[in-house]
């Protein structure tokens, strides 16, 4: 799973019929101390709302998105939000 | 799903079972505020109606060829949408 930042979003018309009605959000990946990774990004469907500005888990692996997409067994998709990070604590070992 | 702008088309009249009539379409890797990344690609176009000069979203490996079924078929890139609207903002929240 990726840690990210929403950082925009992308609007589609004419679109595969799968991402129909779907939120789609430009994710791009953060250190745990909120730093970017340089130019690391996915556009990632969203499952939990999350809005531009927030922190975000992003499940990036096929077979799980698919999982977590239980209405459509086989859907075309790699990239899930699946959560937002109210607070990430470093032990700093 | 990553952001590319796709710079030409391509056509082979000889393709593997399962291709006929797919178009293909030669894709060139954007960052998310649609800086060239990398070296263009072939992909297919799943969304059936991209052309030369769009903004589109792409899908790579597994889920490529997912976007064409039920026809599962050797392809490792494909087109997903057209895009019309991309709002990105590159800072946004950063430093957190």
């Amino acid at each position: 799973m990726i840690l990210g930042k929403v950082c925009g979003t992308v609007v589609s018309t004419i679109e595969h019929p799968f991402y129909d009605g779907r939120k789609q959000l430009i994710v791009r990946a953060i250190f745990p101390d909120g730093s970017f990774e340089e130019d690391r990004y996915v556009i990632a469907v969203d499952l939990v709302g999350a809005g531009v500005g927030e922190t975000v888990l992003v499940e990036d692996e096929g077979n799980s998105a698919r999982q977590l997409m239980d209405a459509v067994p086989n859907g075309p998709v790699r990239s899930v939000v699946v959560g937002i990070v109210d607070d990430v604590t470093l032990a700093g070992l | 799903m990553k952001l590319g702008r796709v710079i030409g088309t391509m056509v082979a009249s000889v393709k593997a079972d399962g291709m006929e009539g797919l178009k293909l379409l030669i894709v060139r890797p954007l960052t998310a505020d649609l800086r060239d990344e990398g070296d263009p690609f072939v992909a297919t176009d799943a969304s059936a109606q991209a052309g030369p000069g769009a903004l589109v979203t792409y899908e790579a490996s597994r889920e490529a060829a997912l976007l064409h079924a039920p026809r599962f078929i050797p392809v490792d890139h494909a087109v997903v949408g057209i895009v019309d609207q991309h709002a990105y903002d590159p800072g946004r929240g950063g430093g957190s």
